[in-house]
């Protein structure tokens, strides 16, 4: 009786660390994100007297519609979206060809292939900065948003690949060999068939692929320079570096940018694991 | 003669039918390839070929082959030195960091309990905030006038009076580690979770009917199964996080008097800043040198380590 006792005393004492371990967790991945929507919905005359309340007084959305009516956010958001749909369908329709050549096929150099595609990875892309400036400027990609959609899409092709190739895995062979010899081709057997099975795949590599384009921050500040061109990180970063003290402002534009992120996030939360395993080492 | 023609002639569809099976996976392949050949390896080309001449976009005048004037450059450069070392201490302090908070969380997540889907949600999330945005939060958070860091720092005595510790040379490094680790836990917390749970339950049975006790069973089938999984994403991320120079140029731009500074924030700098493209590719053919001589050592201490057990 006593030894039932304490065993499940120590069960219950276990449980309470687990859930205490856990809410440390959650504390720290939400403070930072509510520390910032504090700040944009605090009013500016409060700011400097409650800086570190944790709740202001009183709260106000007026930083918020500054932002979408009197600034360039509107447009930043706008190339943003662009860019970043943009880059996402193309990688999407480059590495569902690609992850399914590598699934399907048994062939000749596919595990070199591989390798490289895994190299191009752990690549300082930093380094290819200056070049692709140079390299693009004679041919009007520089401070386009072509230019940009290019890059992204080049440099997230290799993970969507791995992304698609292990989606495909999933789908048995027999299917396309079916419909093969019912005298599809085997693009034709790959559209009808196998595409349509992968949507939930293809989407999940949609949304990994948004979420990185959305986030690049350092080819779009080389290679944009025009205002209106700019992506949401370029025009945050130029905004703070100008009006370094509009915290209203700088943290309300911040919270529009985590809106589409998070979005995404939610979308592909569910494919987390098997994508940041493809990836390996995807951040 | 007729039977060499004959034998051509019988040979002849089969070397057809051999190509297009050869050319099919290609064809699927090559838009991705394409890209990559030109988008990657081209401007790789163009930027060893920078690292020996003068590129200096400011300077139009001045250019030419230089030989090894830029490494020899490098080499006097206290700057790239400071990065250097920088670069390390960011690096392993980041991924150590990243690595035991990650662990810790798939240990508590690789269990059923209720409501773990929602939890799961929310302590992944940091690896949905784009890194510019994670780094500008803390950047906010480590500001005296609107975070709270600071002022909680000097209520532990950690800090004499409440100052912005990213404008603290001494401190500094420390903002960037921090949005860095924030930041980077779910991603080892989703890798380590994945290989957690493809450890077949078979496994612990097993050790259970053997007489394993915890301890024993977490040694020899935990441990077991983790390590080749935590040895090839340490590795990977290792050099990962060498390369990422993002959360520095937002939060102290290198600064303060580049105490900040690592390898890819100094070229990014040298290239966005002074655009000098030569002395930027010269740098960047360094740190590709030193990647490569880490991937070396890394997989000589495995096999090495391999051979030993």
């Amino acid at each position: 009786m006593v030894v039932a006792g304490t065993s499940q005393l120590r069960r219950r004492l276990g449980l309470c660390g687990h859930w205490l371990a856990l809410a440390l967790y959650i504390l720290a991945a939400l403070f930072p994100l509510f520390w910032l929507v504090k700040i944009a919905v605090t009013p500016t005359d409060l700011l400097f007297g409650e800086g570190i309340r944790l709740w202001p007084s009183s709260t106000t959305l007026s930083n918020f519609t500054t932002v979408l009516g009197a600034t360039d956010f509107p447009w930043y958001f706008l190339n943003s979206v662009v860019v970043s749909l943009g880059t996402a369908a193309a990688v999407t329709v480059v590495a569902s060809l690609s992850g399914y050549a590598l699934s399907r096929f048994a062939f000749r150099w596919k595990n070199a292939v591989a390798f490289f595609l895994l190299l191009t990875q752990i690549f300082p892309l930093v380094m290819l900065i200056a070049p692709i400036y140079r390299l693009m400027t004679p041919l009007g990609l520089v401070d386009s948003l072509m230019g940009l959609i290019l890059v992204y899409t080049a440099y997230n092709a290799p993970f969507a690949t791995f992304l698609m190739q292990s989606f495909f895995e999933g789908i048995p062979k027999d299917l396309e060999e079916a419909a093969m010899i019912d005298g599809c081709t085997r693009f034709q057997a790959l559209c009808r068939v196998i595409l349509p099975l992968t949507l939930p795949g293809m989407g999940a590599t949609l949304g990994f692929v948004f979420t990185a384009a959305w986030s690049e921050l350092l080819f779009a500040l080389m290679l944009i320079s025009t205002e209106t061109r700019m992506t949401f990180p370029v025009g945050l970063l130029t905004f703070v570096s100008k009006f370094s003290v509009d915290w209203g402002q700088m943290t309300a534009a911040a919270v529009l940018a985590l809106i589409p992120a998070c979005a995404f996030f939610a979308v592909i939360q569910r494919y987390l694991v098997q994508g940041l395993t493809a990836g390996a080492v995807k951040g | 003669m007729a039977g060499r023609a004959l034998r051509l002639a019988g040979e002849a569809p089969a070397g057809r039918r051999s190509f297009r099976s050869i050319a099919e996976p290609w064809t699927y392949l090559s838009p991705t390839l394409v890209l990559i050949a030109l988008l990657m390896l081209v401007p790789l080309i163009v930027g060893i070929g920078f690292a020996f001449q003068n590129v200096q976009i400011l300077n139009p005048f001045k250019r030419g082959f230089v030989g090894l004037a830029h490494f020899q450059a490098i080499a006097n450069d206290p700057i790239f030195w400071k990065a250097l070392v920088n670069t390390l201490w960011w690096t392993f302090a980041s991924l150590i960091l990243q690595f035991v908070l990650g662990l810790g969380l798939a240990l508590l997540l690789w269990r059923e309990f209720k409501g773990k889907r929602l939890v799961q949600a929310i302590v992944f999330l940091p690896w949905a905030v784009p890194s510019f945005l994670s780094g500008l939060t803390f950047a906010w958070l480590f500001n005296p006038v609107v975070g709270p860091f600071p002022h909680w720092l000097h209520a532990l005595g950690l800090l004499a009076s409440p100052d912005n510790i990213l404008a603290d040379p001494a401190l500094a490094m420390w903002g960037p580690i921090t949005a860095n680790v924030w930041w980077g836990i779910p991603f080892f917390a989703i890798t380590i979770l994945a290989a957690l749970q493809s450890i077949p339950n078979e496994m612990y049975e097993a050790a259970a009917i053997d007489g394993a006790g915890m301890l024993a069973r977490f040694r020899h089938v935990t441990l077991a199964y983790l390590v080749p999984t935590i040895a090839i994403t340490l590795l990977l991320r290792t050099i990962w996080i060498a390369n990422f120079g993002d959360l520095v140029v937002v939060m102290t731009g290198g600064g303060p008097a580049n105490q900040t500074q690592i390898l890819p924030s100094y070229i990014f700098t040298v290239a966005f800043r002074k655009l000098d493209f030569g002395y930027a590719s010269a740098l960047s053919m360094v740190l590709l040198a030193l990647l490569f001589l880490y991937a070396i050592l890394i997989l000589e201490m495995r096999r090495r380590l391999r051979s030993a057990f």
